[in-house]
């Protein structure tokens, strides 16, 4: 991974005497005695912060927290008042008029909250609008511009008004207006805040789809953390203009910098943060040939679990629960059920990457989730129990109540 | 009671008189008559052409273009009204004031536009323009037509420069306040995507605000009718000349047909330019195409407005 994007100690501040303010802040004055004492306003005050190349970045704060005056200065629509920005090696805060010009064309594109389609343009003359600053003959940007419109899915309404579509059209043709110039970095302000959610859903995941096969710089700003969570590989809270935490999701749930990163992730969706990865406990397994039920039996009764993975070689073949293999051995009387019989070969199975969110389903069937690679090999399991657990977030790690793994194949278990 | 006066006595009217006509007049005069040139001409070549078409086809065109804009009652009206001044025998005057009044519009255009742009881009610009536009609207006309007879001498030319110096606030007032109420958030886009002073001009500023300047233009126009008579005072003709014989010669009924025949063609402007700036949807309209249709209407080429109506 490269840096794309490198921003080191950037301060904004409105009004009043920069150097003068820059100095109080040193001295570690507040927002607020600053603006008493010298009736400067501190817009963004040293934030520093890399982004990669191909990684979505979300800059996510309340409303005033500097956040969108930080996405400015990113393509210098907003002068900086001190500090470095540095995009591929050059400084977007020390360059003049026409370098800025040149980088916006080239460089950066901008998605607005408000979509800021032009009203007398059609669709695809607005998505086209990059390219027409940039010189572009007609023919050619019109042809790109439907290019684009085809992959957010607005070909058809390329000839007409912004003003005839829905909100959530109108935005995806401010993204598709963002990517028809072909940018490197992509900022988007709060794209979704005006939407209603459905649609915001819907366009978050279509952002998520489009960021695969386009694998862009994103600086993503928004006041909504689930959104947040959702979308972005490294988050930065801000909180009066500063940084406070910047970190993964995970990380910065279940350890926030400060009380105010706390209060701010203690009502969120914690479903959709954390994934089978972090609730799983090292399987136990039990090889389909030459284990009987009563074996199974007792290493349930040992470990204290209530079903075991049935392994036919590399491959899960099903599961077993306690409550069948007992009844079995009730009524079976002369003729010993087998594992084979007993066993149930419809079992859930889920991804490391799969939401807890999405577990809720599959954990109500009460047995064990099977958490499997891409070749179904058997990685993990979760146990139903530990995804409610982990929802409250007070729960205890799941590999201590986890029994020990029995099998040989748990040297390469993930945890 | 002490009053400034026993203080002192201000000779301001010498001063004036002494700057006009001590340094002005005599330094400038030339100057100042070259200046006109430009108007006369292009008065010169509107009024042989509007006397010239015949004055059946200059209705049908203007009932033609009046249908298109504002509607059929629209039409009716001024074929009867373009009928009954010809009837009183005013035709030839009428279209010489509307000569007048186009070119009058046309140069505050080609100058309030512009200026209007340069108000909307600079705060320091506006505040000097403000205040010579608030007296430009103020100043009693009767004022400034001595020293525009001094400087540019009598005729018609300096009937249209009174005129001008009267029209010209309200379509660069409204320039201005067009451009300003873009909004901000297309112009941080504009800005975001690399374009220079001129492309915001041009794709967004101007389109955006062309209904603004459209109701700009319209008042203009309102303002140079009401100058025709005052103007006539310095010599520019047509309806306005007719009304002032009427008022010197105590003639009524000479008077009222002249006033009758100004506020005819007053009201049939006034609906024609007010229904294209209604018309004037953006996204519709090009800015090219609307000042084009403008124009064209105003009256330059009657064969473009039938072409136009058809």
């Amino acid at each position: 991974m490269q840096t794309k994007l490198s921003v080191s100690h950037l301060f904004k501040i409105f009004g009043g005497n920069i150097s003068a303010t820059l100095q109080l802040l040193r001295e570690g004055k507040s927002k607020q005695e600053i603006l008493a004492a010298t009736g400067a306003t501190v817009g963004v005050q040293d934030a520093s912060f890399q982004v990669e190349e191909g990684e979505i970045f979300v800059v996510m704060g309340l409303s005033g927290s500097g956040k969108s005056t930080l996405v400015r200065m990113l393509n210098g629509l907003i002068t900086p008042s001190a500090g470095q920005i540095l995009i591929d090696g050059e400084d977007v805060a020390q360059a003049d008029k026409a370098a800025l010009r040149r980088i916006r064309r080239q460089k950066i594109s901008m998605i607005f909250q408000h979509f800021a389609l032009f009203p007398h343009w059609t669709v695809a003359d607005n998505v086209a609008y990059g390219l027409k600053v940039r010189g572009v003959p007609p023919a050619q940007r019109r042809a790109r511009a439907l290019e684009v419109l085809e992959q957010v899915g607005l070909a058809p309404w390329a000839d007409s008004l912004p003003s005839d579509l829905s909100g959530g059209m109108q935005q995806r043709v401010g993204l598709a207006r963002g990517l028809a110039a072909e940018p490197d970095i992509l900022l988007m302000d709060e794209p979704f805040g005006a939407l209603d959610p459905l649609i915001r859903r819907e366009m978050q995941m279509e952002l998520l789809n489009l960021q695969k096969t386009l694998k862009k710089t994103i600086v993503f700003i928004t006041h909504d953390l689930n959104e947040a969570l959702l979308l972005g590989g490294r988050i930065a809270i801000m909180k009066d203009g500063r940084i406070v935490q910047t970190g993964t999701a995970q990380e910065i749930v279940t350890a926030p910098a400060d009380d105010y990163v706390a209060a701010f992730v203690a009502d969120i969706d914690r479903g959709r943060v954390f994934t089978a990865d972090d609730v799983c406990s090292a399987p136990v397994t039990i090889p389909l040939q030459g284990t009987s039920v009563r074996d199974a039996l007792r290493i349930m009764e040992q470990g204290g679990a209530h079903a075991l993975y049935v392994m036919e070689g590399e491959r899960v073949a099903g599961v077993v629960t306690y409550r069948d293999l007992a009844a079995s051995e009730l009524e079976g009387g002369a003729a010993p059920t087998t594992l084979q019989q007993a066993m149930i070969t419809e079992f859930p199975t889920a991804s490391a990457g799969t939401s807890l969110h999405d577990l809720y389903g599959p954990a109500g069937a009460g047995l064990p989730i099977a958490v499997t690679d891409d070749r179904d090999r058997l990685l993990a399991v979760v146990q139903p129990g530990d995804v409610l657990a982990h929802l409250s977030g007070d729960a205890a790690p799941a590999d201590a109540a986890a029994p020990a793994p029995i099998t040989e194949e748990t040297d390469d278990q993930p945890r | 009671m002490i009053s400034p006066a026993d203080l002192a006595t201000l000779p301001f009217d010498d001063w004036v008189n002494a700057f006009v006509r001590g340094w002005l007049v005599p330094n400038f005069r030339p100057t100042f008559r070259a200046a006109q040139v430009p108007i006369s001409t292009v008065l010169g070549w509107l009024d042989t052409f509007f006397r010239f078409v015949p004055m059946i086809v200059m209705t049908a065109a203007f009932a033609a273009a009046a249908w298109k804009t504002a509607g059929r009652g629209m039409a009716i009206f001024t074929l009867l009204g373009f009928a009954f001044i010809d009837m009183i025998g005013l035709w030839n005057d009428t279209m010489t004031t509307l000569a007048m009044i186009v070119t009058s519009v046309l140069f505050c255009a080609v100058m309030g536009i512009p200026a209007g742009i340069l108000a909307a881009r600079s705060d320091t610009v506006w505040r000097i323009m403000r205040p010579v536009l608030d007296i430009m609207q103020t100043i009693p006309s009767f004022v400034y037509l001595v020293p525009i007879v001094m400087l540019f001498g009598v005729g018609m030319a300096p009937g249209i420069i009174a005129t001008i110096v009267f029209a010209l606030p309200p379509v660069v007032r409204l320039t201005n306040l067009g451009i300003r109420n873009v909004r901000g958030d297309l112009i941080e886009a504009a800005e975001a995507f690399g374009s220079t002073g001129w492309q915001m001009l041009w794709d967004l500023q101007l389109p955006l605000a062309l209904r603004t300047i459209m109701a700009g233009l319209n008042q203009t126009l309102m303002l140079a009718l009401s100058m025709v008579v005052i103007a006539a005072l310095i010599g520019a003709g047509g309806l306005g000349l007719v009304v002032n014989t009427g008022l010197g010669r105590l003639d009524v009924g000479g008077a009222t047909a002249g006033g009758v025949g100004i506020v005819i063609l007053a009201i049939v402007l006034d609906r024609i330019t007010q229904g294209l700036a209604e018309r004037t949807n953006v996204g519709k309209l090009s800015l090219g195409q609307a000042l084009a249709n403008l124009f064209r209407l105003r009256g330059s080429s009657a064969a473009a407005e039938t072409k136009k109506a058809g």
